[in-house]
């Protein structure tokens, strides 16, 4: 005898029952019974927060960049803006050097939290150490990471990373003086700031890979590096994916390291599209070019969607095996 | 469902309402507030203390307007934001060639015919009037400074290489000699030049004026002359050959102007009004600057520069009338009563502020010179380590910069320089011939 057979009271409680709500009790009456109202109440002022703030602006800028204005008066001028800044021989060179920064920062700022929160999840003692360690370059303002680096980056013997170099027998290097080292320096600072959040978002993924997979992988005996390749990057897969296109999309839109490092120069070479758009708005022709500016920001701004859009269709198949 | 937390959010939230529907309201008892420009971020206390001697004393004269102080700096980001948020100052000052492009975009107010009342429009130099005009002549501010462009050295660093403070260069080899030295005897940079920020186009043009180099020539460009060619291997023989230009060479103006009063450089061109700020924004100790002309080569010119006073386009017609009272009162009254200057000189002297810096006249030479007599007893910058710029300057007439599209060719050149500063095997005629073909693209577009 089961226990639903000795109990006929506990059968008819256990029975199957109806669980989708009826038609009728979907109304307008019930939403609110069921406290839809003090949810959108209590959204409230964070949605119109947004909108004055966020989507309001995004709005006029699209605006904007049908227009020619000097901010006191406007004047539709259609697609001139765009034209305009096609036409810009400046923009070919910056987004090269966008296209340079997002593919350096790709090949060294990308792998290096990997490895490091690998390295971290195999330390014994001290782990929450470690991760305060890793995150305090980012919790420095970027403004004041950025004007340290500088102090760092002095192109004489005596500056800071000339004199580490010098120990080891290395000649003082220009760094951010020099149109070819410009930009690479510009990424070593960038990674640097931006590794500690990466990191613990990897610490964190990594605590979800089960062990088991590791003990499986001893026992047909594989050594540390090839448990990483075939266990934990697998498994991280699906966060590593949306790390990528997050920081595509960062570096796509780099704008505080040019413009307080160099300013775009030495010559051109560290000028990105941001600062193109900065450029545009407020330097050289003051008072003249805000059209440009905001068509050429409303272009980026649909290329990432386009390359994001296409990213997520052809990894969806990869990351959901 | 009333609880007292929702009665409290609902009371809190009205309070802030209320709040900031009182403290919008402007204007106390009647009088017409004026928002005026005072100094840039940084100033020392003294210039604000001197400003308000000033401001109590205008509003004695004028007691229907409330004069107020607002800190403020010439910075395209800066006047941007605040023209569109309406925010801008009622009287702020812009630089000649910035004045220049606003007045052609509609963002400053005509003020012909306030000029013109006021009577002392035919007093103005007309050169530098000529800079606020549109082409239908109508005139858009009131210059109220001008200056030339000077050298400027840092007298300490001159001593340490064993150099006399008392006789400057007075010619480009001499410069180049006495930049090695300094390099050489203290590991400073001898010489200096800006180089970001469309400063770098502005001295080079500054630099190629004196050997003789016109940027433009009527609608033409003409960055390919030998003056500029000149300037340019001068930047690559000190900088590639000698070794005295340091190591920085992303400098514009505050960047420059912080590192020589750091002593970091001995020295560079930039205008001859230049103390004021070094002493009260960037913390210069007086007692090691010293002044020069440029040096000028056969067939070279000095370039000139300033700043007028000027009104967004956006005020009511009373607030305009009232700025333009304080114009007059502030800024003019000064170069032309005995008066005005004598009160202004005091105010300035008291505070410790800097009185008699080197100038150029925007009015006539004699009016120029009656001020100079009736601010004697107040001056207080060391003119004697001026002297080189004094002596000098009598004999070189000031040329106006480029008209046309200014501030971006300027930047065009200012990667001309930075790339003949970093890269040791740029070709300067290849540079030059396509920022040339670059500022004609635009004079032409």
């Amino acid at each position: 005898m089961t226990v639903l057979e000795e109990r006929p009271e506990l059968q008819q409680r256990l029975r199957p029952r109806r669980v989708t709500p009826r038609k009728r009790d979907r109304s307008p009456i019930t939403w609110v019974r069921r406290g839809g109202l003090t949810t959108l109440l209590l959204a409230l002022p964070m949605i119109l927060v947004f909108a004055a703030y966020s989507w309001w602006p995004i709005l006029q800028a699209i605006w904007m960049s049908f227009q020619k204005t000097n901010l006191i008066t406007y004047q539709f001028v259609g697609i001139d803006n765009f034209i305009a800044v096609l036409n810009d021989p400046v923009l070919g060179i910056a987004v090269v050097n966008t296209l340079y920064f997002a593919v350096l920062a790709l090949i060294f700022g990308f792998p290096l939290p990997i490895l490091m929160a690998v390295l971290m999840s195999e330390v014994r003692k001290l782990k929450g150490f470690y991760s305060a360690l890793a995150y305090l370059p980012v919790i420095v303002p970027p403004v004041v990471a950025v004007l340290l680096w500088t102090v760092f980056y002095k192109a004489s013997p005596t500056g800071v990373f000339n004199t580490i170099l010098g120990w080891v027998g290395i000649p003082p290097q220009p760094w951010i003086q020099d149109a070819t080292q410009a930009m690479p320096s510009l990424v070593l600072e960038a990674t640097w700031a931006a590794a500690g959040g990466s990191i613990i978002i990897y610490l964190a993924a990594l605590l979800a890979v089960p062990p088991e997979l590791y003990d499986a992988a001893e026992v047909d005996g594989a050594g540390i590096w090839r448990k990483i390749w075939h266990v934990t990057l697998p498994q991280l897969r699906g966060v590593i994916f949306v790390m990528l296109i997050l920081q595509v999309i960062a570096t796509a839109q780099v704008f505080l390291e040019p413009y307080l490092f160099t300013s775009g120069g030495p010559n051109n070479s560290t000028v990105t599209v941001l600062l193109l758009i900065f450029r545009y708005a407020f330097e050289g022709s003051l008072g003249g070019k805000y059209g440009q500016a905001t068509a050429l920001s409303l272009m980026l701004a649909i290329f990432l969607a386009l390359a994001s859009f296409v990213y997520f269709k052809v990894t969806q198949k990869w990351s959901t095996n | 469902m009333k609880s007292p937390t929702k009665v409290i959010a609902i009371a809190a939230a009205f309070a802030t309402v209320a709040s900031l529907a009182a403290c919008s309201t402007g204007g106390s008892d009647g009088k017409l507030e004026l928002r005026v420009a005072t100094f840039p971020p940084g100033a020392d206390q003294a210039a604000y203390d001197a400003f308000a001697v000033q401001e109590e004393q205008f509003e004695k004269e004028n007691p229907n307007i409330d004069i107020i102080g607002v800190e403020y700096e010439w910075k395209a980001p800066t006047f941007t934001a605040q023209l569109a948020a309406g925010s801008l100052p009622d009287v702020f000052t812009v630089p000649f060639t910035d004045a220049k492009t606003l007045l052609e975009n509609g963002q400053l107010a005509d003020v012909t015919k306030e000029v013109t009342d006021l009577g002392y429009a035919d007093k103005f130099n007309p050169i530098i009037l000529d800079a606020v005009k549109d082409a239908d002549g109508n005139i858009f501010g009131f210059p109220r400074q001008a200056y030339a462009l000077g050298l400027q050295y840092n007298r300490d660093l001159f001593e340490q290489a064993g150099l006399d403070p008392d006789s400057p260069p007075t010619t480009w080899e001499e410069v180049r000699e006495y930049a090695k030295q300094i390099a050489e005897k203290t590991g400073k940079a001898g010489y200096a030049t800006m180089t970001k920020g469309a400063t770098g186009g502005w001295q080079l043009t500054a630099q190629s004026v004196t050997r003789g180099g016109v940027m433009q020539d009527g609608t033409t460009s003409t960055i390919d002359n030998d003056g500029t060619k000149a300037t340019l291997q001068y930047f690559h023989d000190l900088r590639w050959e000698d070794n005295s230009m340091g190591d920085n060479f992303l400098l514009d103006w505050g960047g420059i102007n912080q590192e020589f009063a750091a002593g970091n450089i001995g020295m560079y061109t930039s205008g001859s009004d230049l103390y004021t700020a070094l002493v009260r924004d960037f913390s210069l100790d007086p007692a090691v600057y010293g002044l020069t002309t440029i040096p000028v080569e056969e067939g070279g010119n000095v370039l000139g520069g300033g700043d007028i006073a000027v009104i967004p386009p956006t005020v009511t017609d009373d607030v305009k009338a009232a700025a333009v009272k304080w114009i007059d009162w502030y800024y003019m009254q000064k170069l032309l009563t005995e008066d005005g200057a004598v009160r202004d000189a005091k105010a300035l002297a008291d505070a410790d502020q800097a009185v008699g810096t080197p100038v150029l006249p925007v009015l006539d030479e004699e009016t120029e010179a009656q001020r100079l007599k009736w601010i004697e007893p107040y001056v207080n910058v060391p003119r004697e380590q001026m002297k080189g710029f004094f002596d000098g300057i009598v004999n070189q007439t000031p040329v106006g910069e480029p008209k046309l599209h200014t501030q971006e060719i300027y930047q065009i050149l200012d990667n001309v320089v930075q790339a003949v500063l970093t890269d040791q095997n740029a070709d300067i005629d290849a540079l030059l011939a396509q920022a040339n073909k670059d500022a004609q693209a635009l004079i032409d577009g």
